[in-house]
């Protein structure tokens, strides 16, 4: 298994091509078809996929199973995973069958919308494998098309302004990467990545017009991928296209943004930023903890305001991501871990709970909160699985919700106390947002007319979750597993940072602790 | 055997919540009740066997992240083995009682929706996390227990999920108890911090050392002991519903009656006070902090009891008595002496547990009436039930024989112990003071509640008089068992909880010596009866279940107060129950007179000082407001507003420059980024390829 990697990055694609060039025609036949092969490849994805799981090796910080070869123009292919990436790239293949499984009632252009969604996966996995910049962006950027066509083509009413928004958005941050990519190849000469992160990027200061850049080129350079990842994280203020993006996706374009789009950001920030640009980020670090606290308090008291419970679980995705941006950059090894922790985490959760809105969005066609109320009453499996992930949702013990929250706060206390208390209002803001929902939708008396022949979760229905309810507690109980994995990797990155950081003298050992004076 | 008792609730939550189906409903029901009655007997022989010395059983890695490492496991000593007993105690009785209480319910369609496998399963899944609570070794663990029983408490006070107000009442417990665990969670990352531990064993050792540390936290640098303890204490208000954070516990009382007397009385409103009593070795080196606790503890009692003064719900009088009572152990553990804290916690779980199953019965009874102004005259209609409210309001309000300490009701021995520490404590300030007035509120109100309902004659409904009628025997048993705790649970423990300083450090497993001159002098000066200072704790923090440092010596001194101090809480309550007395039997016309001419005065207390109309001003509002507005203005206006601006401004003026490249809207930026791939591209083949 020489190429375990490339297998699995391209297995999707292949399908999607196997189904572009020899699936004929639109009927019943086809449709089943399409979704049986997209089903397929994504479940041979996932157990292949595994391979990659038990042969990764955590004591080795390095990366493993690297594929190198040339490629056009002498470009160079590389492919590899550490302990960073390879919980992303198996978080991936997991979803994926189960976001095949969710589309299963879809009926308009059904081969289109499996090809979209099977090149879809191969372009993420590219992103959490590759090991050379240009490759990274190309699958980085590519994968906006998949989606941008998800949302234009089975999108809701308003899809065409939310995939434009959504386009607009992500494309616009990354011009400013691509550029500084190309800085970055001037500088150091290479576009390999394992160079790259030993290379070491100017950090002397200078001045443009007048203006004291402290840090020098890794600033300019954190800035620019900043701005990238920064709104593909979502963070705030930049967030505005996730919530009207959740809207118009289709149940299962949700699931795909929420669980593994929106972790690309945080895996960008962990690949290139922290690791590259040590200097950079550290002086850049207020900054991103100021944008955090606010992502995290401003979007919870949106979100206990809205009527949709889409927007709602989009805006509680953002507060979540400010962890994820908080615990990064807090450097140290619970920050990180938590926030890996998290992301995988949230994965789960919030691609568990837009599915909770595409079962009852399934059969009343409307994601208005005041549309609902009482389920329970005729749904009680969706009212026990909703409440699991409500629950989940906001960092409850015992929950995968949980580990990642407290990590990155505890990560972040050590930094700084204000991020910490201000971050930490948020697990009292999140019960609130989540429970209100939870009770419009499920709990009281079904005395709406429409609700009276809604019926429970369908036994495909239930397969779905499943998975993920086990993940969930799984991971909640005993995420040592997990833990361990990530571990050796972060304490390698935290410690060369700190070392980058220290050599660069520009942190200044924060003094919390004092003898108290007798 | 500990293992069992921590897994057999959880194993009969599981069964019943999603096998009810198989085993049937009976089925659910018993096995639920079996298994916490096998906890129940094993915490017995835990605690009477065991011993008092610490022991740790690790049963799995939890979260592990370079030096934070927590397993789940299992401290047993004597605080957890207490706690055993009373968790596991009152539990298997509730879950007994459960069976009569819930065997019909005008919230649910009788044959048709199966609610009792659920209630059960609740119960249970609430037992296995309190448990979770008190066995922890280390804060973590703690903390998952601590939310556990938020959760198991948000879903029974929501149990009936049609009533609006039960949903309410139900986020209303979880948010208020989240803001609690706000401060609960910053604590433990500052100990994480400071210690680099969150294990008991750590942190209690590290314990004298945290009090010589200054911690930055916010705008200014703190003793990290004390703010530790202050962080702590604000979870423990939350949990404990101490005052600011007590809204959510009267409320709570939505939920079925059984419920309010496991969750909202005996068991999981104390954690706040078990978790003061465990961290008593950083309390120790926290002067301030525990003058904070005392004041705020003081200040609920006195509180609480005001507003149960006027209450007519008969569950909310009792719920105010818990917050009230709550309050009490506060005082105890703030002045210092734990172990009469958790004497009154264990004494409080027999009787408070039996007035709220009392309450349930007459409930019950009553055709679920709660206004105690419907009631009246049941003293006969329901013998049993009377008999055991009696016997639970005697130990309240601390009935006994004056001096001679313990002989007496529960409440009797323990409330003095308070009492008396609270004057020792605080050299006879405000929290005693408070704590005096409180026992006399107490005494009124509770026989209030006893006069109403079973004295007088029948109010309300007549239909509802005609019919009711006693409790079954699964509901009288638990009413029997816990009169015995309440009848003797003082008398019997009074000198391992609040005896000689000896026999107490005993108890809880530590070490005694003979304390320095110095300090006898000091002892001899400050109060001349208690001159005889025998023996103080030897053992360093850490080393016994609670931690009293040498020169804490409010234990002893509460032994030797003046004789009107200890006849004081005594008093208070004679005078409590001859007002009640004259207000209720001899002249029930007055209260109503009395709350005519005091109208604003009246009313304050009705609405129970405010605080709901006030925290609705100021948050709830204000958040939905500000909620709201940043949506609109600030992601609607502001952001996109300037994004789009630029957006529609800029945009459209390229793509007119660049001609009519765009058919669409994809093709466009697809082509852009392509543009943008194949300069990069290019520009890197001319300056010599990727190598």
């Amino acid at each position: 298994m020489d190429y375990l990697l490339s297998i699995v990055t391209f297995l999707p694609a292949l399908a999607a091509l196997i189904l572009a060039l020899l699936l004929r025609g639109d009927d019943a036949a086809a449709n089943r078809n399409a979704k049986w092969v997209a089903m397929f490849a994504t479940s041979a994805t996932f157990v292949i996929s595994l391979f990659i799981l038990f042969q990764f090796d955590p004591s080795n910080t390095g990366f493993q199973m690297v594929e190198e070869g040339d490629w056009l123009l002498g470009l160079q292919y590389k492919m590899g995973v550490d302990g960073i990436s390879v919980l992303f790239v198996m978080l991936t293949t997991f979803i994926m069958p189960l976001v095949i499984a969710a589309s299963w009632d879809v009926s308009h252009r059904v081969k289109e919308y499996m090809i979209a969604f099977l090149v879809l996966e191969t372009l993420m996995l590219g992103v959490f494998m590759a090991l050379d910049l240009v490759l990274f962006y190309l699958f980085f950027e590519a994968g906006l098309i998949p989606m941008f066509l998800i949302i234009g083509i089975w999108g809701g009413k308003e899809r065409i302004y939310a995939s434009f928004k959504f386009f607009l958005y992500t494309f616009l941050g990354s011009v400013l990467m691509l550029v500084a990519m190309v800085a970055m190849f001037s500088d150091a000469g290479t576009t390999d990545i394992e160079q790259l992160l030993v290379h070491n990027f100017a950090s002397e200061s200078f001045s443009i017009l007048g203006i004291q850049i402290i840090g020098g080129l890794q600033t300019m350079l954190f800035i620019a991928f900043f701005a990238s990842f920064a709104v593909k994280m979502p963070m705030w203020p930049v967030h505005t296209w996730l919530p009207d993006a959740h809207v118009q996706a289709p149940t299962a374009g949700s699931v795909v943004l929420a669980a593994i789009l929106l972790k690309m950001g945080g895996y960008g920030f962990l690949r290139f930023s922290l690791p590259m640009f040590p200097v950079g980020s550290d002086v850049m670090a207020n900054f991103v903890f100021t944008l955090s606290v606010i992502a995290i308090i401003y979007t919870s008291l949106v979100a206990l305001v809205q009527e949709d419970m889409k927007k709602l679980i989009a805006y509680s995705s953002v507060a979540h991501m400010g962890y994820v941006t908080m615990g990064i950059f807090a450097a140290n090894q619970q920050g990180v871990d938590g926030a890996i922790f998290q992301m995988i985490s949230h994965g789960f959760i919030s691609g568990a709970l837009f599915l909770c809105v595409g079962v009852i969005y399934d059969r009343m066609h409307t994601r208005e909160i005041d549309a609902y109320g009482g389920l329970v009453n005729r749904m009680p499996a969706y009212a026990l699985i909703f409440m699991l992930f409500t629950m989940a949702n906001v960092g409850l013990p015992g929950t995968s919700g949980f580990v990642g929250e407290f990590l990155t706060l505890m990560g972040i206390f050590q930094v700084n106390t204000w991020v910490a208390a201000g971050a930490a209002t948020g697990v009292i803001l999140s019960a609130a947002y989540a429970l209100w929902l939870y009770r419009r939708v499920v709990m009281g008396d079904l005395i709406k007319e429409s609700l009276k022949t809604i019926s429970d979760m369908t036994t495909r229905e239930k397969a779905i979750f499943a998975p993920l309810v086990v993940m969930t507690i799984w991971m909640g109980v005993y995420p040592a597993p997990i833990l361990d994995r990530i571990g050796p990797s972060v304490a390698a990155l935290v410690e060369t940072y700190d070392t980058d950081v220290a050599e660069a003298g520009h942190r200044d050992p924060v003094t919390q602790v004092a003898e108290a004076d007798h | 055997m500990e293992s069992i008792i921590l897994f057999a609730p959880l194993a009969g939550a599981l069964i019943a919540g999603f096998g009810w189906k198989l085993i049937g409903i009976r089925g659910a029901q018993w096995i639920t009740t079996g298994l916490l009655f096998v906890a129940c007997a094993f915490s017995w022989i835990v605690f009477l066997s065991h011993g008092s010395e610490t022991e740790t059983i690790n049963i799995l890695r939890w979260i592990e992240s370079g030096t934070l490492s927590t397993d789940w496991s299992i401290r047993l000593d004597r605080l957890t083995s207490i706690m055993l007993i009373v968790v596991t105690t009152v539990s298997a009785l509730v879950h007994l009682y459960s069976f009569g209480y819930m065997a019909h319910d005008e919230n649910f369609r009788e044959g048709e929706e199966s609610y009792k496998p659920r209630f059960f399963a609740y119960l249970s899944f609430f037992t296995f996390s309190m448990l979770m609570l008190v066995t922890s070794d280390n804060l973590v663990q703690m903390f998952f227990g601590w939310e556990g029983v938020g959760v198991a408490s948000y879903l029974l006070i929501g149990f009936y999920y049609r009533k609006p107000s039960a949903n309410a009442a139900a986020i209303k417990a979880f948010v208020v108890n989240r803001v609690g665990d706000f401060g609960f969670a910053l604590g433990i990352f500052a100990l994480f911090f400071l210690v680099d531990s969150v294990k008991f064993d750590d942190i209690f050792a590290a314990a004298p050392e945290l009090a010589e540390t200054q911690l930055t936290f916010l705008w200014t640098s703190w003793n990290a002991a004390e703010l530790i303890a202050f962080l702590l204490f604000i979870g423990a208000m939350g949990k404990s519903a101490q005052l600011i954070l007590h809204t959510w516990l009267p409320d709570a009382m939505e939920g079925p009656t059984p419920v309010s007397a496991l969750i909202h009385a005996a068991t999981m409103v104390t954690a706040g006070v078990f978790l003061v009593c465990r961290m008593s070795p950083v309390m120790e080196f926290a002067p301030n902090a525990t003058a904070f606790i005392t004041f705020l503890g003081a200040s609920t009692a006195f509180f609480a009891a005001t507003v149960g003064l006027v209450q007519t719900d008969i569950k909310r009088v009792i719920a105010y008595s818990t917050c009230s009572q709550l309050g009490y152990m506060f005082v105890a553990a703030g002045v210092g002496v734990y172990s009469v804290a958790m004497f009154h916690l264990f004494t409080h779980a027999f009787f408070k547990a039996m007035l709220f199953l009392g309450a349930g019965s007459v409930i019950h009874g009553m055709h679920h009436e709660q206004d105690m102004r419907n009631y009246g005259g049941l003293k006969d209609k329901l013998p049993y039930t009377f008999w055991a409210m009696l016997i639970g309001t005697l130990a309240i309000t601390g009935v006994g024989i004056p001096l001679t300490g313990w002989i007496g009701f529960a409440g009797f021995a323990s409330k003095d112990a308070v009492i008396e520490s609270a004057y020792v404590g605080t050299n006879g300030g405000y929290a005693f003071w408070m704590l005096v007035i409180a026992a006399l509120f107490t005494s009124f109100y509770s026989w209030r509640l006893m006069f109403l309902t079973f004295w007088g004659k029948p109010r309300g409904d007549k239909h509802t008089h005609e019919h009711a009628h006693e409790s079954p025997m699964t509901m009288l048993v638990p009413l029997g068992v816990l009169a015995v705790g309440a009848v003797f649970a003082g008398a019997i423990w009074y000198s391992s909880f609040f005896g000689k300083t000896n026999e107490v450090v005993k108890f809880f497993g530590g070490h005694y010596e003979e304390p320095s001159e110095e300090l006898k002098a000091a002892v001899a000066e400050r109060s001349p009866k208690a001159s005889e200072l025998h023996y103080i704790m030897e053992d360093p923090p850490g080393g016994a279940a609670i931690y009293i440092a040498p020169e804490n010596t409010v234990l002893h001194e509460a032994h030797y107060v003046p004789t009107w101090v200890k006849l004081s809480p005594f008093i208070a309550m004679l005078i409590g129950l001859a007002v009640s007395y004259w207000f209720y039997i001899v002249n029930p016309a007055l209260p109503k007179r009395l709350a005519e001419s005091q109208r604003p005065l009246y009313l304050f207390l009705l609405n129970k000082w405010y605080f709901d109309e006030l925290y609705d001003a100021i948050f709830v509002g204000p958040a939905k407001v500000l909620g709201r507005l940043l949506w609109k203005r600030g992601d609607g206006d502001v952001i996109d507003g300037s994004i789009n601006g630029v957006a529609m401004g800029i945009v459209p003026f390229f793509t007119r420059l660049a001609g009519r490249a765009q058919s669409g809207y994809i093709f466009t930026y697809v082509f852009a980024m392509v543009i943008g791939i194949a300069v990069f591209i290019t520009w890197m083949t001319l300056t010599g390829g990727a190598q």
